[in-house]
């Protein structure tokens, strides 16, 4: 594996099985009375969250928690950056305080990857501007390969991939790190992906992604292994993508009679935070086949994985 | 990643849970027979020290720790009549020579679902060299539960301690020297049974 996970593209078939695996060992430590390991003892992991999260940064704490790191939560909120501290000051400082870690979101394209030229220590990429989210891809992949039963069994040992599957994302791929880190991640893993969405929300030269595109939900859902919606982010918005939230919703949306076509043992998956009653109903969140809930839980066991994997062991060229 | 070694010849070594087929190369010290042998002695052993082995837990540290408990499991039952709880032990989490080489991947940890508390608990391992992987295996204990008694098994003990560690029942002690390499091979996971002794610098080679 790299020093750093900034990309979904980053990780190799195998390398990503590895994180699979691993994490399906450490998420059975979540069922002990002591849910701590020694592993990353004396260890420093820094939060660096340019953009406001909760989920994310909250998993990834605990992930590092967990594994005994110490955990530095720096929040651009209240911290020098509101006084225009450039990120290659900041990163400097985090330098200085000795950071093994440095998980980062921020709102701009590539700020990880810039941030790697500047620190020691291995970035991983918490979010991006709309360009990759690759944890998420992570913990949704392995969400996907527990709810169809390929996960490492009784035995020790390698999972399966995704070989066959087919997973549908729908909705605003235009503002989607998720999206294209799942595409990413997914095709390396061998399922076959297709994008629905708004031709308003597909960004330029999706067509170069190794994955097939369509603007009708309801004739794809009847194919769909999992089905992943997307929230429309209202915040990133500045033009009309489309002419009203509830036209999108018709649409797009995916309430219960359109959860009915999909296959008896298909999966619903939402990165969240959810936009209930807009890309997806409140009753199709709340079904049994949605894994959002899940997914959340997943989150911690596959960030402790990546964590381990960047920091357990040696550094490479020691 | 480097490939680590197939047995446990290393001080620290043993928590490898890719299986690669060792090189057959080496002297041959513990044939079929003489290792099943030691095996039912060692489960008689248990039997007799723990007087009827009711409360015995055993724990194989992965990966060929595993299929040893299991046999010896089988031995008691044998012999006693009952079931004996028996499991892994996965300690690559709590191993002190972590950032030594790059991070390797998890053995798995199964526990009896009455859990440890209060049991004996017999760590089984293949090799009992430096002492270093039963310390990691007593300190991934106590984040399980608190055992009554801790006990250790090895097929093997080839000296060398570098730790105050010492096994309760052993299979057999073999005399090495530290560049001797002793491989346990076992049909669950290589598909026959032997125990080798060769020289560093053969086929499989030492990692370090």
């Amino acid at each position: 594996m790299n020093r750093h996970l900034i990309s979904a593209a980053d990780l190799s078939r195998e390398d990503a099985l590895r994180v699979l695996d691993t994490a399906d060992e450490l998420a059975r430590i979540s069922d002990r009375p002591i849910k701590k390991l020694p592993t990353l003892r004396g260890r420093t992991v820094v939060n660096l969250f340019f953009e406001d999260s909760t989920r994310t940064r909250i998993s990834f704490e605990a992930a590092a928690k967990r594994l005994s790191a110490d955990v530095i939560n720096f929040s651009a909120k209240g911290s020098s950056v509101a006084k225009g501290e450039s990120l290659k000051d900041t990163a400097l400082t985090l330098e200085a305080m000795g950071a093994d870690a440095v998980v980062i979101r921020h709102n701009a394209s590539g700020a990880p990857h810039r941030l790697a030229e500047w620190v020691h220590g291995s970035v991983i990429n918490a979010g991006d501007g709309a360009h990759e989210h690759p944890t998420q891809a992570l913990l949704d992949a392995f969400t996907i390969r527990r709810r169809f039963g390929r996960s490492s069994g009784s035995g020790a040992g390698q999972g399966g991939a995704l070989d066959g599957l087919r997973v549908t994302i729908v909705g605003d791929i235009l503002h989607s790190r998720v999206a294209r880190s799942n595409v990413l991640l997914l095709h390396t893993l061998g399922a076959e992906v297709l994008l629905i969405a708004p031709p308003t929300l597909l960004p330029v030269a999706v067509d170069t992604w190794p994955c097939s595109i369509d603007y009708d939900l309801d004739a794809a859902l009847p194919k769909s292994d999992v089905v992943m919606m997307l929230r429309v982010q209202q915040e990133r918005m500045n033009a009309a993508y489309f002419p009203s939230v509830r036209e999108y919703s018709r649409r797009y949306g995916l309430d219960s009679d359109r959860m009915a076509q999909l296959p008896e043992r298909a999966i619903v998956m939402h990165p969240g935070p959810m936009n209930r009653g807009v890309e997806i109903a409140a009753g199709v969140a709340d079904s049994p086949r949605s894994t959002v809930v899940e997914q959340v839980a997943n989150g911690v066991s596959v960030r402790m994985a990546v964590l381990y994997l960047l920091l357990g062991g040696a550094e490479e060229g020691q | 990643m480097a490939h680590a070694q197939p047995a446990s010849e290393g001080p620290g070594a043993g928590g490898d849970v890719t299986a690669h087929p060792p090189s057959r190369d080496g002297k041959i010290v513990l044939e079929r027979a003489e290792i099943s042998r030691a095996l039912t002695r060692i489960a008689h052993e248990i039997i007799e020290r723990t007087r009827g082995a009711q409360q015995v837990i055993l724990l194989g540290i992965p990966t060929r720790g595993v299929p040893l408990a299991a046999r010896l499991a089988a031995g008691i039952q044998q012999v006693e009549g009952l079931p004996v709880p028996h499991g892994s032990l996965d300690i690559t989490m709590y191993r002190d020579d972590l950032r030594l080489r790059p991070a390797r991947a998890l053995g798995r940890t199964q526990v009896p679902p009455d859990g440890i508390d209060g049991k004996i608990v017999v760590l089984v391992d293949d090799v009992l060299y430096s002492g270093r992987t039963v310390r990691a295996a007593l300190d991934a204990l106590n984040d399980l539960g608190r055992p009554r008694a801790v006990q250790l098994a090895v097929l093997v003990d080839r000296g060398h301690r570098e730790l105050p560690i010492r096994p309760d029942y052993v299979g057999k002690n073999l005399p090495t020297a530290h560049h001797e390499i002793v491989r346990v091979l076992l049909t669950e996971v290589d598909g026959e049974d032997a125990v080798l002794l060769g020289a560093a610098g053969d086929a499989t080679g030492m990692p370090r």
